[in-house]
């Protein structure tokens, strides 16, 4: 059983609870940055992808998670912080400029869609969203001067930093296993997987933060009652609308690196999918936490690599047997990643409303207790019914 | 100077008048207390004044300032601040951050200074801290201080709305039945409390109540109401011996 002792209140303000914590978070971000001496090319582009849905859910988790709005349309968001970023890199502006002002744009706009947006609930916002991110993707395909239209737009690498994973340098400063750092003209996948990493950093900072202060405690008042959020001063249209913001800019900036990650854009890359994606990853890993974004896209990303393997292998194992031809086509179908995205999304709403970081908290107080473990001890009181809400 | 005052306050939902011209006038320093039979209009008044309901007419005066047409957010910081008939805590929050939600109104700082949480965010949340667990220690709220609201049971998460409602340092603190649902050992800790916050902390009450003996033992003044109107006005032990009262209370 662990009793954290505190003596001074600026120990609640630290990032970490303890200093077992802390431990588990270095040595968690030591394997992420150890990981491209031990991995080839192909699981850091993996790792990228898992690395670029974390920082895209973690901004997705400050509208949902945080303030309780759901929301369809960061698929757009994600795509104008792509666009934006690809097309400024391709007109010389510098990455370190031209990501931020992707990130900044998603915002604006963010605000913008905020406005009118923020006084609906539940479906309705959802629905509103949703509309955003159909007219984001009809203006990517239309807007052909700046997107390319439906031809798309190619991402250009940058030249700043060039990590190589295997021999292909001209010359190096250092170099660790099979990891070169050196100044090749040449990006790869390993140069985006460390500038994800410091991108997700810095998303859980601000995530962080935020929640540490009065900004984000109104985030969380509004989530949980409006009407006394209201009663203790919070300007409701005020922190939706900058809840909406931040929201809108995180998913931005990792859309910007999701442009490197599929280096030629089109329209169909941020379809509404993408939002449903997301959604599954902060319930799968745990609404209202920032680890959840991390944990969530870990397994929507081992998920998706999982599908296509299991219907090669059933298509091969029965393929030929005439009874099993059902499930083969079944395992076949187009929208099959849809329908099991929308079940899972279900499944974990009704059986596991904490996530998966909920349950990782559930199995370490387990063995904290570990004697002592009753099984309501995570049973919620219900001892009133809520009959007058006003919202 | 008025302190607080309602000035014919009345709001109509469609054909039902909520409140219908009620008139009353708190001096600072007050406990006072309106009671009713189910379906009076006491909450309702509750709302207008946190300007929840628009009033069909009528004025709200608090401080010698009007505040009829104040926004809802606004009101916390002119030193009015709530309670609610079905406890509205933050559920998925701790105690300490429903708390500190609490301090809301007293905030300073902007949106980037709590994004990089620069140093002056750090000191100004040391200080509400200190602030807050002032009323940790009042309320006797200590060893509940990490736990969330989730896991507490009723008659705690009463005690808890009560001290967010402290945090925002009110001049005026509306208790909508602060007993409802607390056990009789409750009840008379929440008659001490309610009594050491006018005392101790010079705070003027506004309470909604049912319970007699609790209205009894704390109220300097009392008003009846039924269907939206006064019955009448006066000291406990008057209102109770009224006529008027007490066919209000058997329904007849
Ligand atoms: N938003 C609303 N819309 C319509 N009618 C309302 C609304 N709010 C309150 N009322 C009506 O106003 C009347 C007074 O309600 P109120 O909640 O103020 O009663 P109360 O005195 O607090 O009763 P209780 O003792 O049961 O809490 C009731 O008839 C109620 O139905
Ligand atoms: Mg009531």
């Amino acid at each position: 059983m662990r009793f954290v002792f505190k003596t001074r209140y600026e120990q609640d303000l630290r990032l970490w609870r303890h200093n077992g914590d802390l431990i588990g978070y270095g040595i968690f971000l030591a394997a992420l940055l150890a990981l491209p001496i031990f991995a080839g090319v192909y699981y850091v582009g993996e790792a990228n992808l898992w690395l670029i849905y974390s920082i895209a859910a973690m901004g997705l988790m400050i509208a949902v998670g945080f303030t309780g709005m759901a929301s369809l349309g960061h698929s757009a968001f994600l795509g104008i912080g792509a666009y934006t970023h690809a097309y400024l890199l391709q007109n010389g502006v510098p990455f370190l400029v031209s990501l931020p002002l992707g990130g900044l744009l998603a915002g604006a706009i963010g605000v913008a869609v905020g406005l009118p947006t923020l006084r609906m609930h539940g479906i309705y916002l959802a629905i509103a969203t949703l509309a955003v991110a159909l007219i984001t993707q009809e203006v990517m395909s239309k807007w052909s001067s700046v997107t390319g239209g439906f031809d798309g737009l190619p991402v250009a690498a940058p030249d700043f930093l060039s990590i190589q994973p295997e021999a292909m340098y001209q010359g190096e400063w250092f170099s660790v296993g099979g990891l070169h750092v050196g100044w090749v003209e040449l990006w790869s996948p390993v140069s985006l997987y460390y500038i994800c990493i410091a991108v997700l950093v810095l998303a859980a900072l601000i995530a962080r933060n935020l929640l540490r202060s009065p900004t984000g405690r109104a985030f969380v008042a509004i989530r949980d009652s409006e009407i006394s959020a209201q009663s203790m001063g919070i300007h409701l249209a005020y922190y939706k609308t900058t809840a909406f913001g931040i929201s809108a800019f995180v998913t931005g900036l990792a859309g910007g690196l999701f442009a490197h990650q599929i280096s030629h854009l089109a329209p169909d890359a941020f379809n509404i999918f993408i939002s449903i994606e997301l959604l599954l990853i902060c319930v799968v890993g745990g609404i209202g936490t920032i680890q959840g974004a991390v944990l969530g896209a870990a397994f929507l990303i081992m998920l998706r690599s999982f599908i296509p393997i299991m219907r090669d292998e059933v298509t091969a194992g029965a393929g030929g047997v005439e009874f099993l031809a059902g499930l083969v086509r079944f395992v076949n179908s187009p929208g099959l990643e849809a329908a099991i995205f929308g079940a899972l999304l279900v499944l974990f709403i009704i059986f596991e409303p904490m996530g998966l970081y909920g349950r990782w908290l559930k199995v370490k107080t387990y063995f904290d207790l570990f004697p002592l473990y009753k099984k309501s001890t995570f049973a919620r009181q219900k001892s009133y019914v809520k009959t007058e809400r006003l919202r | 100077m008025t302190f607080f005052k309602a000035d014919k306050l009345a709001i109509h939902f469609g054909g039902v008048k909520a409140v219908d011209g009620v008139d009353f006038e708190i001096e600072e320093g007050e406990i006072f207390t309106i009671i009713g039979p189910n379906g009076a209009g006491k909450t309702t008044i509750f709302n207008l004044i946190s300007r929840i309901y628009e009033p069909t007419e009528g004025k709200l005066i608090f401080n010698d300032e009007d505040i009829t047409n104040t926004a809802p957010h606004l009101i916390a910081g002119r030193g009015i601040a709530r309670t609610f008939q079905n406890i509205e805590l933050f559920e998925q929050a701790t105690v300490l951050q429903n708390l500190l939600i609490g301090r809301h109104a007293h905030r300073s700082g902007t949106l980037l200074a709590n994004i990089f949480f620069l140093p002056s965010t750090r000191r100004a949340e040391l200080a509400h801290r200190e602030e807050v667990e002032k009323v940790i220690e009042f309320l006797d709220l200590a060893r509940y201080r990490d736990q969330r609201i989730a896991n507490l049971p009723y008659g705690v998460r009463k005690v808890v709305e009560l001290g967010r409602a402290l945090c925002t340092e009110p001049k005026l603190l509306l208790l909508d039945e602060p007993s409802s649902g607390l056990n009789v050992e409750e009840t008379s800790d929440m008659a001490f409390w309610i009594k050491d916050i006018r005392d101790l902390l010079g705070i003027s009450v506004l309470m909604v109540e049912h319970d007699m003996s609790l209205v009894n033992r704390v109220s300097d003044r009392v008003l009846a109401l039924n269907y939206g109107r006064v019955l009448t006005l006066g000291s406990p032990s008057e209102v109770q011996s009224n006529e008027e009262v007490i066919r209000a209370y058997l329904g007849g």
